[in-house]
């Protein structure tokens, strides 16, 4: 029956070609332009660490009186001051824990008269690598001991490695920051976690990677270049050291609901010893931020992507209102058929049925057209100049969403049209004729 | 022309012309909801930076040692006011549509009670002024003693001269000059208002508050050094960053050119405005795609009608319509069901505008949208069916006598 139904839908469509191609015209394009979108989308919403996302948290504490004296902007208190960082460090209540920064600092090779290369990347503290699972080609990063003795000492990503050092890796060399020899002990493989969630992700997530990873203590004891925002509240000026500066990133790692109830007591016990200090104005309400969460928090998908979304959307919505015209006027103009075909004994379920199958027909080669013009406009993303243009390709379940997308949307725009065709009565039609 | 007729046959299609009358409401909702966006944007990237932007360049430089700075301004100055083409070189925190070097929330009580928005303040050494090209409405020029030690990022006490804009957002129809604010404890004093001085980098609220800069004179030295202006010759700006940089690179070899705000002006501006060009093309082929969309089911349900109605076309002929009044009848036609599918649009279209002013900084939609979407769609409607309606007017006479 089924194949039946697929020759009669075949024969209708090649009967009225021009109807038959704006039909396909109209679902491509408006499963073209929205498949663009929400692959961008997709894309930019998904997950920079799937193994490891679901134990990393970041806990956020805000030492601002309310509300932000200096600025607008609520995300003006996302980061931490210095000494609450390096508080919450040192107390060491999660299995790991990382203090970070952006970095940006011009490093010089052992090659004489080379031009210094001004790199960005971040200072962090030991656990990092272990806590995100950093992959090194060779070496590996530091121990707390580091970090405490303010070593000197640098991983740095293969790229750099590669400018610097050639193809092997450069462990055990040095390379000049500022005045200072650090050396290399580590070398990482490719990793580029897109967003760049453990940045400071205001504005731009998208197409960075870093070049090199520093400690954290050592930066602040060298003062090197630090990049972010510094957000800083009442009197005192900016200085990175105080309790009033807001700049750094901090993230643990707590593996079970124990530990993350358990931290947040202690975050909420923090918060009300540093309130005996004088400090923390607010009443305790931290907060502790999975990863998926917090990148939903910072809105790390753009306004103007979300836009166009909305938009694409508006627009397929546009394309199926067209698409249930058409096929109503397509299948009422074959009433006479229809009322043959129940005239002969054809149910209505089976006259729904052939009518379904022809929209899913439309539906696929649709489908086939919004992909093409899918691709064409994933290509034309990629040229654009933002981070996350390169980003912008299809994987296995996007494509088979255009399909289901163009399939689902042209059945259900074929039900109303379907339904009315099954409700013609045969004798009427049979004797207008 | 008899508009009853119509309605009856309208009647009989009761679904088709709603879906049509449908369609036509979604696309004029999308429409005047998207040439609004257009609009803003362009009218984004034409904002006036108040500065002379075709004979600026910058030139930052990162990585030398802070001790050093005032050492490397009277080198940089010196030596880059060397290069033929440059009429002057001075020493700024930030250019218009550069990064952002001082921004800071400010209050007009000292106490900081009275929070009054966030500014970005523009520091610049004694020549800056002149060499920006920045224009004074009120008030007087800067002197030299106006500018003074920095031991942060503003003086401590300060003689400014802040925009029209922002003046008019602090002390609405009042007199501004000699006016006080305050950020933390650093105080300033209005000296004189500016025509516009567009911030470095837009604004926390939206395009509204791109002009709330304040130009602080200040002395050239640890607190302000490594971004310069020159104000070149325009025609010889892109040989004068070239000469600039292999000018830095001998006597500065410390020091990095960050290249990405190292530019002309002219070039640090359209960079600014790409993603809002970007934005303003999506939406253009947005618009054109959907109105090809509305188009092909307008063109898609009068073919339709007029198939069905071929016999009874051919009766009209037969009793002496015109060829004309058959056009005219799917174009009433036409006309009527558009009408309709714009009524419903234009709630829509302020529906969908509210949902926008919730969730991005957009203004209300301007009323006369409405007209100019509704005349598109009227244009597009009647182009549409022109087509269909012909070939009916072109149904003889002679079909009336034949059965089916």
């Amino acid at each position: 029956m089924f194949a039946y139904y697929l020759d009669l839908a075949l024969r209708s469509l090649r009967r009225n070609k021009v109807f038959t191609v704006l039909m396909v015209v109209c679902v491509g394009l408006g499963i073209g332009a929205s498949m663009t979108m929400i692959t961008v989308v997709h894309v930019m919403s998904d997950d920079p660490l799937p193994e490891r996302s679901g134990q990393l948290y970041y806990p956020h504490i805000d030492p601002w009186p309310a509300p932000h004296g200096r600025s607008t902007n609520p995300h003006a208190s996302d980061n931490l001051t210095l000494p609450d960082a390096m508080n919450l460090l040192r107390a060491g209540r999660a299995p790991g824990q990382a203090a970070m920064s952006g970095a940006a600092i011009s490093i010089h090779s052992e090659q004489p008269n080379a031009q210094p290369l001004l790199e960005t990347g971040h200072y962090v503290t030991a656990d990092f690598f272990s806590m995100f699972g950093v992959p090194f080609r060779a070496g590996g990063g530091w121990t707390h001991a580091d970090d405490e003795r303010h070593a000197r000492v640098i991983a740095l990503s293969s790229a750099l490695n590669r400018m610097l050092f050639g193809d092997s890796p450069g462990i055990g060399r040095t390379v000049r920051v500022g005045d200072e020899d650090f050396r290399v002990i580590g070398v990482l493989d490719d990793w580029h976690p897109q967003p760049m969630f453990y940045a400071d992700v205001n504005g731009r997530a998208f197409g960075r990677s870093d070049a090199f990873f520093l400690p954290l203590q050592t930066a602040l004891d060298l003062k090197l270049d630090f990049r972010g925002s510094l957000s800083c509240h009442g009197d005192g000026g900016d200085d990175r050291t105080t309790d009033r500066c807001t700049w750094l990133q901090f993230w643990v790692k707590l593996e079970n609901p124990k530990q993350v109830s358990a931290y947040m007591q202690f975050l909420a016990d923090y918060w009300r010893q540093q309130q005996a200090h004088g400090r923390f104005p607010q009443s305790v309400d931290p907060k502790l931020y999975r990863l998926m969460d917090w990148l939903a928090y910072k809105n790390v998908v753009p306004g103007d992507v979300r836009l166009q979304l909305w938009l694409a959307l508006g627009f397929l919505g546009v394309c199926m209102v067209d698409i249930v015209g058409l096929l109503l006027a397509k299948f009422l103009r074959r009433s006479n058929e229809i009322s043959v075909r129940r005239a002969l004994g054809a149910r209505r379920g089976q006259v729904f049925l052939q009518f379904g199958i022809e929209s899913a027909v439309i539906g696929v080669l649709g489908g086939v057209l919004g992909l093409a013009i899918a691709e064409l406009g994933l290509w034309s993303v990629r040229q654009r100049p933002d981070g996350y243009a390169q980003l912008a390709s299809m994987d296995v379940s996007m494509l088979m969403g255009t399909f289901l997308l163009a399939i689902g949307g042209s059945v259900l725009a074929g039900l109303l049209p379907a339904w009315r065709a099954c409700r013609i009565a045969p004798a009427i039609q049979l004797k207008a004729h | 022309m008899q508009i009853q007729p119509i309605f009856a046959a309208l009647r009989k299609h009761r679904l088709a012309t709603l879906l049509l009358a449908l369609e036509i409401a979604l696309a004029c909702a999308v429409l005047c909801n998207a040439c609004f966006l257009i609009i803003s944007r362009v009218q984004h990237t034409h904002v006036d930076s108040g500065v002379d932007e075709s004979a600026l360049a910058a030139v930052k430089l990162t990585g030398y040692d802070p001790a050093s700075s005032v050492d490397l301004n009277a080198r940089v100055l010196s030596r880059l006011a060397k290069i033929p083409g440059v009429q002057s070189v001075n020493v700024i925190n930030a250019v218009p549509f550069g990064d952002h070097a001082g921004t800071a929330g400010i209050s007009t009580d000292a106490a900081g009670k009275h929070f009054a928005g966030v500014v970005d303040f523009y520091v610049g050494n004694p020549g800056s002024f002149k060499a920006l090209g920045l224009q004074l409405v009120a008030g007087s020029m800067p002197q030299a003693s106006d500018a003074q030690p920095l031991d942060s990022f503003v003086p401590k006490n300060a003689t400014v001269w802040v925009t029209r804009a922002l003046a008019e957002h602090l002390w609405p129809d009042t007199d501004p000059l000699g006016r006080e604010f305050w950020t933390d404890q650093f105080h300033f004093r209005v000296g004189g208002v500016l025509a516009h001085l567009a911030r470095p980098w837009g604004g926390e609220g939206g395009p509204s508050t791109i002009d709330w800069s304040v130009y602080v004179p200040a002395q050239a030295g640890r607190q302000l050094a490594g971004t310069y202006l020159l104000r070149v010759n325009p025609a010889e700006s892109p040989r004068v960053l070239r000469d600039a940089r292999a000018a830095i690179a001998t006597i500065a070899p410390d020091a990095v050119v960050d290249s990405k705000n190292s530019q002309t002006l002219g070039t640090l501006r359209e960079k600014y405005f790409r993603q809002d060009r970007l934005m303003a093309g999506i939406l253009l082929g947005v618009i054109c795609a959907l109105l090809l969309v509305t188009a092909l089911g307008i063109v898609g349900l009068a073919s339709f009608w007029v198939q069905q109605r071929r016999r009874q076309i051919g009766v009209r002929r037969a009793l002496g319509a015109t060829r004309s009044d058959i056009v005219a009848y799917f174009q009433t036609e036409n006309f009527l069901i558009v009408s309709g599918g714009i009524v419903l649009g234009m709630l829509l279209a302020f529906a969908i505008n509210l949902l926008l002013m919730q969730h991005y900084e957009l203004p209300r939609l301007p009323l006369y949208y409405l007209p100019i979407g509704a005349l598109s769609l009227y244009a597009i409607g009647q182009l549409a069916v022109l087509g269909p309606a012909l070939r009916a007017a072109a149904v003889p006479p002679v079909e009336a006598t034949r059965s089916v």
